[in-house]
């Protein structure tokens, strides 16, 4: 499957749930799914779930999408159990699986090609994992995994699709955090209002 | 890293402070402004008034009994207990972006090891993520720069060339400064390390 198809199909069941995306997988979704519902996560490698899992924490009632990378969770696998213990039910967790850093000249991570990471998330306690290597198969089934309750955990396996602009200025401005910020604070006004 | 065992719920808070005290070489006793200067309500005090809601921790010698664990016991404060005190900043920063208030609790030890995370995440893009460190086995009384810890000595120049608003916390004025501490670095969006000097006592 190609990183940016599957993050495609993502988008098309996305609503107005916050995403956390990180390196490779951020700036693919920026070209696939622009929002200022995008939080990225890029400069501390790994800390995307965690992020993620604040987020999910102070808003219950929207999901978070996180869209993991698999060198970044293996630089962060306690996260795996905190998210579980914490059991944040708007929780949804994908991991992009190439089985390589990508970004840093396609060295294999440890462990490539025998490790689960679906595995390691329902050691940790995620009541539901899966893993996808059809698109077709992920495709038929993104729209009943988004409606269960979470902590929800995907691995994609995938490889490298088109290839997106790397705008690290962007992605890591205080500006784009802003936005988020504010676009976060208009939602939860939103909510408010509408549950009047 | 150094990581204290911790204590058990059960064991109850006055046997343990009497074991820490009874311990030499990291407690407070002796010094005049030892264990009964930082007392454990006053901290959660100071939390509620500064109006944190959710509490991240990896436990800490120095908070474990007086702190951490009555803040377990409070409906008022949401715990998060981590695995990694990294993960704890991040965990703060999406809190914190999402306009709800947390501290993270955690050993200097953690601190040290969370240096990236809180470069780019408090620092660099200016997120007031309040971090309470315990100074495991700092002398009471003597200023963290003149430990003779080297760990613990290399703190505060660390929070300095971070830029990191920073205070001890030895005496009770000290946690007195807390809520404002975090006040400010709310209405400014910078981070805050409140070094907590000794054992904290009930």
């Amino acid at each position: 499957m190609r990183r940016d198809e599957c993050l495609k199909i993502i988008a098309k069941h996305r609503g107005d749930a916050v995403a956390v995306a990180v390196y490779n997988a951020a700036f693919d979704w920026r070209r696939v799914s622009q929002s200022p519902l995008n939080y990225y996560s890029v400069g501390a490698m790994g800390q995307g779930s965690s992020h993620a899992l604040g987020i999910a924490l102070a808003m219950p009632d929207h999901k978070v999408i996180v869209l993991d990378g698999d060198g970044s969770l293996l630089m962060n696998l306690g996260s795996l159990v905190t998210v579980a213990a914490a059991a944040p039910p708007n929780y949804y967790h994908f991991v992009c699986e190439n089985g390589d850093y990508e970004a840093n000249g396609s060295h294999p991570i440890p462990g490539q090609g025998v490790l689960s990471f679906a595995g390691h998330a329902r050691a940790a306690g995620y009541p539901h994992t899966f893993e996808f290597d059809a698109l077709e198969k992920f495709e038929a089934e993104i729209g009943a995994i988004l409606a269960l309750k979470g902590p929800v955990f995907v691995t994609l396996k995938i490889v490298p699709g088109e290839k997106s602009p790397h705008d690290f200025e962007y992605i890591n401005s205080r500006a784009t955090h802003r936005q988020f910020t504010a676009a976060v604070a208009d939602l939860a006004s939103r909510s408010t209002t509408a549950g009047r | 890293m150094q990581r204290p065992a911790t204590t058990s719920r059960d064991t109850g808070a006055k046997a343990d402070y009497h074991r820490g005290a009874a311990r030499s070489g990291d407690g407070a006793e002796g010094t005049g402004m030892g264990e009964v200067g930082l007392s454990g309500k006053a901290i959660i005090g100071a939390l509620k008034e500064a109006r944190i809601e959710f509490i991240v921790a990896l436990p800490d010698a120095t908070m474990s009994e007086h702190v951490l664990w009555p803040l377990s016991r409070d409906d008022d404060f949401k715990l998060v207990r981590v695995c990694k005190e990294d993960e704890g900043v991040s965990i703060c920063a999406g809190l914190t972006s999402c306009g709800r208030r947390a501290a993270l609790l955690m050993q200097y030890t953690g601190l040290l090891d969370s240096i990236n995370a809180i470069r780019i995440i408090a620092v660099e893009l200016a997120q007031p993520i309040c971090m309470l460190v315990g100074l495991l086995a700092k002398e009471p009384g003597v200023p963290v720069v003149h430990s003779k810890i080297y760990s613990v000595r290399i703190v505060e120049p660390i929070l300095g060339a971070l830029g990191i608003d920073h205070f001890c916390m030895e005496e009770a004025a000290d946690v007195a400064m807390l809520p404002s501490a975090i006040e400010r670095a709310y209405a400014r969006s910078l981070p805050l390390a409140a070094l907590v000097g000794h054992r904290v006592s009930p």
